[in-house]
């Protein structure tokens, strides 16, 4: 029996790098729980992003130098600020925000996300369920990108034919960004954008369950 | 017309057994924790609680956290309750959980609220949550004693939506910023979050308020008098 060693590929910080310099210049972009709640302290300068809080937030920039609100925080509950242009409403006007189409983006933390492009974030089997507004958000957006490791905690892939665990939405992610690798639904199916530094296509292929086409961006392709 | 109330157990005298009880907040912003400690004090018990979160389940922990620590809710309408002092009824068969996504909680909360009889939703089409399945309840056994029913189901414009009921409860308990007399409320940044729709749900609605004026502005009003029955003071908190 062989036991396949991952590369470690991007560290947290940098893949919210990677998914930063994704953005467009005025995007409305809700950050679910998880990796994605960096995504607002990773400011890409030409570009004015609104970050979209599901409680009842727009507008939300990184974590404060000094004293904290206890009310502005992120969906993680963690102290943020308001930067121009920021404005609260309540959380009934926060989901229209996203049923009604006005998110350009939402980015979500990913538990599995299968080859048709359904994704279970919200319950592994057995454990404590807790939903919160992961399923509005991955029904309402006009994008969904899932951020995740690519290979869960004891190395199974993440990418997979079908997901076993209960789903969030079901054909809703528009692109996975992994440590590993950028993958993109293209016409509903997957494919493999990029590769993290130092990552070839064929490495990623024992560790990726799902099946995927290569159609790799060129450089600065990816917007 | 007066809708101040000098105490929070004066306000809450009519909360019985069994009563449903939405509550605002979200996380620990925005939560009516004097109330909720009224609430505790008079010792009601069998409380259905309509929340988005279940607080952390810390020691001496206020709000959301103390009445299920304290076993008071048979039933927990709620998003993301988090809670391990929760899980553990709920898996051992004290409390029945709805698992709600957290903006069809919203919204069922602003239907009951402006009299709307449900709504069709595509959030939770195709999972658990609305296909059915998912468990309401375990038995003391620790098997799955009742599951969610199937959702209706509608395809509108080539869209798959679910049926979603409003939700009336008899009492709601909020968290404002400023008050007035006649009831009209005001809330703080993200503190607004389910308030203001908690309050337009229920049958009778009591708030606790930071700041109490004479009476508020009319465009700095974001809930008016109407939905909010009793106004109190904050006991413990400063005024921001």
């Amino acid at each position: 029996m062989t036991t396949i060693t991952a590369p470690t590929g991007l560290s947290r910080a940098e893949l919210a790098r990677r998914v930063a310099g994704d953005l467009v210049d005025g995007w409305c972009v809700n950050v679910g729980i998880g990796a994605p709640l960096q995504l607002p302290a990773q400011a890409t300068p030409g570009k004015e992003i609104l970050y979209h809080c599901e409680h009842g937030l727009l507008g939300v920039g990184p974590a404060p130098d000094g004293e904290p609100d206890p009310d502005v925080t992120d969906a993680g509950k963690n102290p943020v600020t308001l930067l121009d242009g920021a404005a609260s409403f309540d959380s009934s006007t926060s989901f229209a925000i996203a049923r009604g189409g006005r998110l350009d983006l939402c980015v979500l933390g990913g538990l599995q996300v299968s080859e048709r492009g359904d994704l279970a974030n919200w319950l592994v089997p057995g454990g404590n369920p807790g939903v919160g507004g992961a399923m509005d958000l991955a029904a309402g957006a006009r994008r969904v990108w899932v951020m995740m490791d690519h290979l869960d905690k004891r190395g199974n892939p993440k990418l997979r034919k079908e997901c076993t665990f209960p789903l969030t939405g079901a054909g809703v992610v528009d692109r996975v960004y992994t440590n590993l690798a950028v993958f993109e639904f293209v016409d509903g199916v997957l494919t493999l954008r990029e590769c993290a530094p130092g990552i070839t296509p064929e490495q990623l292929g024992p560790l990726t369950e799902a099946t995927f086409q290569i159609d790799l961006w060129n450089q600065g392709e990816s917007e | 017309m007066d809708k101040i109330r000098p105490k929070a157990a004066d306000a809450l005298d009519s909360v019985h057994n069994g009563a449903s009880i939405a509550i605002g907040g979200f996380g620990q912003s925005g939560v009516p924790l004097d109330l909720i400690d009224a609430l505790c004090d008079r010792d009601v018990r069998g409380l259905h609680i309509i929340a988005n979160n279940g607080g952390r389940g810390l020691p001496g922990e206020r709000g959301i956290g103390r009445l299920l620590a304290e076993n008071r809710v048979s039933r927990f309408s709620c998003s993301f309750p988090v809670n391990p002092a929760f899980f553990e009824r709920y898996f051992s068969g004290e409390v029945e959980i709805e698992l709600v996504p957290q903006g069809t909680l919203a919204e069922r909360l602003r239907a009951g609220g402006s009299g709307i009889g449900g709504f069709y939703t595509p959030t939770a089409a195709g999972t658990v949550l609305a296909d059915g399945g998912f468990v309401v309840r375990y038995g003391k056994n620790g098997e799955p004693e009742k599951t969610l029913a199937q959702k209706e189901r509608r395809v509108i414009d080539g869209r798959t939506y679910v049926l979603e009921s409003p939700l009336r409860p008899d009492f709601a308990l909020v968290k404002a910023h400023r008050a007035d007399r006649y009831g009209n409320l005001r809330f703080r940044l993200g503190a607004r979050n389910f308030n203001p729709l908690a309050a337009m749900a229920a049958k009778t609605t009591i708030a606790q308020a930071d700041q109490i004026a004479a009476a508020l502005d009319p465009d700095d009003i974001h809930l008016p008098g109407p939905f909010v029955d009793r106004v109190v003071a904050t006991e413990l908190e400063p005024a921001r």
